[in-house]
C-alpha cells in the first residue's frame, strides 16, 4: 500500500511541478553561479543547502537541484507511462491473437517476439537518438526526442507483455466458457474482446505496473547516457551522468539518485501489491 | 595541424608525498635538498623547484588514455614531444629551463640553429658527432633524412603532422620510402656529407627552425625501420632506451649505455629508469599522485573536476600545486553566414552579453579552467598586445544595456533564436554552451543546444559551411592550440578564410575577411620578428573588430606537483613539468 501512497504522490508532483518549484525552489534552469566557489566549482559551503535551495544548487552552474529532480519527475514519468501504455496496447493485442488463433499466427508473432527480445536495443537506440534531425514529424526540440523515447522504450518492450498475455490467452481458450460463447457462434472478435480481455485485465495491469519501474530505468540510462533529453531540461539520468563528474560533491548524485530509487520501489511494492490483490489464487 | 590535447579527460601532473604527513608536520623524514624548496602554490612555474644533482631511483608516471605513438615521426601530443626526448634527439628542441627561455629553441642533435640561404628557402644543419644508436652505431645525416622521409608517408603514419611533405621541396607524387623506393629525393633533402643535412623548400618560410624542432627530424635507423611497427621498439639515441613495451598497457626505460653525456648539452639523465602506466582511469590518476603512489600525470592537462575541490580547499594541498598557462584558446565562433549575424551588430550583441565569468567557470574556472581572453592571442604569444573591444560589465558579467542597444542597432530589438553546437562528449563544452544559453537569454537571444560527436565535429558539422548554413549553427562552441607559440602557428588555421573548405574539415568556421588573409600573407613573408610579432596584433584586433570570434577564455591547468622528485619546473613551450631534468630527491 505504501507504495501506491507514493506512486500517486510522484504523479502529483509531476503535474503539479510548476506550482511546487514556484513555492518552494527555483526556475529549474536559471543559474546562481554567485552560489558558487568559482576556483573548485563546488556550491559555497559544500553543498548549497538552504531554505531557497532544499536540496541545494549544482556545482558549476548553480542550479537549484530540487526543482530539477522536482521538472525531472515529469519527464521520467511521461515517457514511462506513456512508453508503457504503447507496449501493453501493442503486446496485449499481438499476445492475444497469438494465443487465441495459434497455428502459424502463433508462430509468426511468437518468432517476431523473440527477434524483438534479442535485439540489441541500447546500442539501437543511442545510434537512433544520435541520428534523428531536429524537427520531424511535426514536433520539435524536447517534444520530439520525448515522442522519441517513448516509441523506442514503448516499441522495444512490448514482447514482455506479449508472452505473458498469449500464455494466459492459450490456457483460456480452452476453459469452458469460452467453449460455450464459441458453441453459441461467436466469432473471434467478439470472443478476444467480449470474453477473454475482462479476464486478462488483472494480468496485464499488473505487468503493466511493473514496466514501469524498468522504463523508468531505462530512460534513466539513455539520458545518462546523453542521448535522452537535451540540456538544459533537467531529467534524472542527465543530472546522474554530470553528478559523475563531481562525484566528490555528494548531494549532486544523491538526489537524483535517491529520486529514481524511490520511483522504481514505490512502482514494484504497487506493482506486487496489485498482483497479490487482483490474483484469487494468491495467498499472503 | 593542431597538437592534440585530451580536453576530454583533464589529467593531472605529479605527485605530492603523503600530505597528511606534510599536513600535520609530523615527517621530515623526505631529505629533499637544493635552493628553492619550499612549497608555495605555483613554485615551480617560472624556477627550478627542488634543485639536486642526485642519480638514481625510478619516476612513475601514468596516462589516462595512450599515446597516439610512441613513434617520434608520428606522435602528435605535446606531452609526448616533451617526453619522447627521453629517447629521442630531433635537430633541435625547446630549451628546457624554467621561464620564458623555455620557449626558444635549442639545438639537440644538431651543433646549431638552422643556416638559412637562398632567401629562406634553403636551411642547412651540422649534426654532432659521436652521438650513437642504442645498438651502438653512429647517428649519421642519412638516418635524419630516412626519418625525415618516412614521416611523410600518411598512410603508414595517418596521425602525425603533416609540415615537412607541405613544405619540402618533394618529387611530385613522392610517397615515402616504403611505397617510392629508389626516387631520387634530393630536391628536398640532400646530405653532402655524414654530418650535413640541407633541406630545400618549397617557398622561403623564416620559421624553419620550429619545423626542425618537430619529433619527426630524430634520427631512424633505415635497417631496424619496421615501419608502422617501429612504435613497438623506437632506437634510441637519448639517455634511456625501451626495456619492456606492452603497447596500450605500460612500458619501461632504462639507462641507454651508448648515450654520451658530452655530446649532450642540456639531459641532465638523473633517475635509473621511467615507468609509464597507460589507460588508468583520470579520477584514481588523482588519488594516486596526492597519495605518493604515482609521481606525475604524463598527459599535464591539469586535475579532474572530482580531485578539484580537495586541492584547493586545502592550502596545504594547494601548495603543491602549479598553475601554468597554455597557448590554447576555448573561444567560441559566431558565424556571418547565418541570420542575423549577418549583421555585424547582431554578433557584437553576443560578445556584449556574454558573461565571460560563466563562461570560465563552464571550464573549471580562473585555477582549473582559464583565464578570460579579450582577443584571440594568447598573452605569451610573442607579439601578443591587449586587446579589448567589448565592455563586458562591471564584474565581466555581461553588458546588458549595450546589448541591448545592439540588437536594437541589428533590427532585432526583442532578440532572436539560434543555435549553438558543442561536441558531445566533452563536458566542459556543453556547460560552455549552456552558460551562453544562460546569459545571451536575459537579453532575448535564445539558444537551442546542439551538441556533436567530436570525431565529425569539424568534417561534417560545425567545420562545414554548407551544415552549419543550412541547420543554423549561429554559434559553435570551439578551441585551438598551437604546434609552437608564435603567431603563425596560433592565427593561421583559425583566422585565414582560405583555410575554410565548403567540403568541411576547418577550425575556422566564421572569419571570413579578405583583409585579415591579406595582413596574413604579408605577416608571413616579413623577415623582421618585430615587425612581424606587431602584425599579429594588428590582425588579432581585426578580426576582434568584426566580432567574428567570442574569445572565451585562454586555458590554464592545475598541476599536482611531484614532491618526490627534484628539478621540478614547468616547460614554457609544453605547459606541464618538462620531463627531460627530473630526478628521485
Amino acid at each position: 500500500m505504501t507504495g501506491g501512497y507514493v506512486v500517486i504522490f510522484l504523479i502529483l508532483v509531476a503535474i503539479f511541478a510548476p506550482l511546487i518549484v514556484k513555492l518552494f525552489g527555483s526556475p529549474p534552469n536559471d543559474f546562481h553561479q554567485d552560489l558558487i566557489d568559482v576556483n573548485t566549482l563546488a556550491p559555497k559551503g559544500g553543498t548549497g543547502i538552504s531554505g531557497d535551495h532544499l536540496f541545494g544548487v549544482e556545482p558549476q552552474n548553480g542550479r537549484d537541484i530540487f526543482s530539477r529532480i522536482v521538472y525531472g519527475a515529469r519527464i521520467s514519468l511521461l515517457i514511462a507511462f506513456l512508453a508503457t501504455l504503447l507496449s501493453v496496447v501493442i503486446g496485449a493485442t499481438l499476445g492475444v491473437v497469438a494465443g487465441y488463433f495459434g497455428g502459424w499466427v502463433d508462430s509468426l508473432i511468437s518468432r517476431a517476439m523473440d527477434v524483438f527480445l534479442a535485439f540489441p536495443l541500447l546500442v539501437f537506440s543511442i545510434a537512433l537518438a544520435g541520428v534523428i534531425p531536429d524537427s520531424a514529424f511535426g514536433l520539435s526540440g524536447d517534444a520530439l526526442r520525448i515522442a522519441l523515447l517513448i516509441f523506442i522504450i514503448g516499441f522495444f518492450s512490448w514482447p514482455y507483455i506479449g508472452r505473458i498475455v498469449r500464455g494466459q490467452t492459450l490456457s483460456l481458450r480452452e476453459r469452458e466458457f469460452i467453449d460455450a460463447a464459441r458453441s453459441l457462434g461467436a466469432r473471434g472478435p467478439y470472443v478476444i474482446f467480449k470474453e477473454m480481455l475482462p479476464n486478462l485485465v488483472a494480468p496485464i495491469l499488473v505487468y503493466a505496473t511493473l514496466l514501469i519501474p524498468t522504463n523508468i530505468l531505462f530512460e534513466a540510462a539513455l539520458s545518462f547516457l546523453g542521448v535522452g533529453i537535451r540540456p538544459p531540461t533537467a531529467s534524472w539520468g542527465g543530472m546522474l551522468s554530470e553528478a559523475a563528474r563531481f562525484y566528490t560533491i555528494w548531494h549532486f548524485m544523491f538526489f537524483p539518485g535517491m529520486a529514481i530509487f524511490i520511483t522504481v520501489l514505490a512502482f514494484n511494492l504497487f506493482g506486487d501489491g496489485l498482483r497479490d490483490a487482483l490474483d484469487p489464487k494468491g495467498r499472503r | 595541424m593542431m597538437r592534440k590535447t585530451r580536453a576530454l579527460v583533464a589529467g593531472t601532473a605529479a605527485l605530492a608525498l603523503t600530505l597528511s604527513a606534510a599536513a600535520c608536520g609530523g615527517s621530515d623524514s623526505d631529505s629533499s635538498s637544493g635552493s628553492g624548496a619550499k612549497a608555495e602554490f605555483n613554485a615551480a612555474l617560472t624556477k627550478v623547484f627542488n634543485a639536486s644533482e642526485k642519480k638514481g631511483g625510478t619516476i612513475k608516471l601514468a596516462n589516462a588514455g595512450d599515446w597516439d605513438s610512441l613513434d617520434p615521426g608520428e606522435t602528435y601530443y605535446g606531452y609526448s614531444w616533451n617526453f619522447l626526448r627521453l629517447y629521442a634527439r630531433g635537430l633541435l628542441t625547446f630549451n628546457p629551463v624554467p621561464g620564458p627561455e623555455g620557449n626558444e629553441l635549442t639545438p639537440d642533435l644538431a651543433e646549431g640553429m638552422g643556416t638559412p640561404s637562398d632567401g629562406g628557402k634553403t636551411w642547412t644543419y651540422k649534426i654532432r658527432k659521436g652521438v650513437k644508436f642504442e645498438d651502438g652505431t653512429e647517428v649519421t645525416s642519412k638516418d635524419v633524412k630516412y626519418a625525415v622521409l618516412r614521416s611523410t608517408d600518411k598512410e603508414t603514419f595517418p596521425s602525425g603532422p603533416a609540415y615537412f611533405e607541405g613544405f619540402l621541396n618533394l618529387p611530385e607524387g613522392y610517397k615515402g620510402p616504403y611505397k617510392s623506393k629508389g626516387v631520387n629525393t634530393d630536391s628536398a633533402i640532400t646530405t653532402p656529407d655524414d654530418q650535413t643535412i640541407v633541406f630545400h623548400l618549397k617557398s622561403a618560410f623564416g620559421g624553419f627552425d620550429y619545423i626542425a624542432a618537430l619529433p619527426q627530424t630524430a634520427p631512424v635507423p633505415e635497417a631496424k625501420d619496421t615501419g608502422a611497427k617501429y612504435k613497438e621498439h623506437v632506437i634510441s639515441t637519448g639517455p634511456y632506451k625501451f626495456e619492456t613495451n606492452n603497447l596500450g598497457k605500460d612500458f619501461k626505460l632504462v639507462r641507454n649505455d651508448q648515450w654520451d653525456q658530452a655530446t649532450d648539452p642540456f639531459r641532465k639523465a638523473l633517475p635509473d629508469a621511467y615507468e609509464v602506466q597507460l589507460n588508468v582511469n583520470a579520477d584514481d590518476i588523482d588519488n594516486r599522485l596526492l597519495s605518493g603512489d604515482l609521481d606525475i600525470d604524463i598527459t599535464g592537462t591539469g586535475v579532474q573536476p572530482a580531485a578539484l575541490g580537495r586541492v584547493v580547499g586545502d592550502p596545504a594541498l594547494k601548495a603543491q600545486t602549479d598553475n601554468p598557462t597554455l597557448a590554447r584558446l576555448w573561444y567560441t565562433s559566431i558565424n556571418p553566414t547565418v541570420a542575423p549575424f549577418d549583421n555585424i551588430d547582431c554578433r557584437k550583441a553576443v560578445e556584449y552579453a556574454a558573461d565571460r565569468v560563466g563562461y570560465q567557470t563552464a571550464y573549471g574556472g580562473p585555477l582549473a579552467g582559464g583565464e578570460i581572453a579579450t582577443s584571440v592571442l594568447p598573452p605569451q604569444i610573442p607579439g601578443a598586445a591587449k586587446v579589448d573591444l567589448y565592455s563586458a560589465g562591471a564584474d565581466n558579467t555581461g553588458d546588458a544595456a549595450k546589448a541591448k542597444e545592439a540588437l536594437t542597432a541589428c533590427g532585432q530589438p526583442n532578440g532572436f533564436a539560434t543555435n549553438i553546437s558543442y561536441r558531445a562528449e566533452r563536458p566542459k563544452e556543453k556547460a560552455a554552451a549552456e552558460s551562453l544559453q544562460q546569459s545571451l537569454g536575459k537579453v532575448g537571444i535564445q539558444l537551442t543546444l546542439k551538441p556533436f560527436p567530436q570525431g565529425d565535429y569539424f568534417s561534417q558539422y560545425a567545420g562545414n559551411p554548407g551544415y552549419v548554413k543550412s541547420n543554423n549553427l549561429g554559434l559553435v562552441v570551439n578551441g585551438w592550440g598551437a604546434d609552437w607559440n608564435d603567431g603563425f602557428g596560433f592565427l593561421s588555421q583559425i583566422v585565414d578564410s582560405r583555410v575554410i573548405r565548403e567540403t568541411g574539415g576547418s577550425s575556422n568556421t566564421s572569419v571570413r575577411i579578405p583583409e585579415v588573409d591579406t595582413m596574413l600573407d604579408a605577416a608571413i613573408a616579413e623577415t623582421d620578428a618585430a615587425k612581424r610579432e606587431a602584425a599579429w596584433a594588428a590582425i588579432d584586433k581585426r578580426v576582434m573588430e568584426e566580432a567574428v570570434i567570442f574569445p572565451g577564455i585562454v586555458a590554464k591547468s592545475l598541476i599536482i606537483r611531484p614532491k618526490r622528485l627534484s628539478n621540478v619546473f614547468v616547460s614554457e613551450a609544453f605547459s606541464m613539468y618538462d620531463y627531460l631534468s627530473l630526478g628521485v630527491a
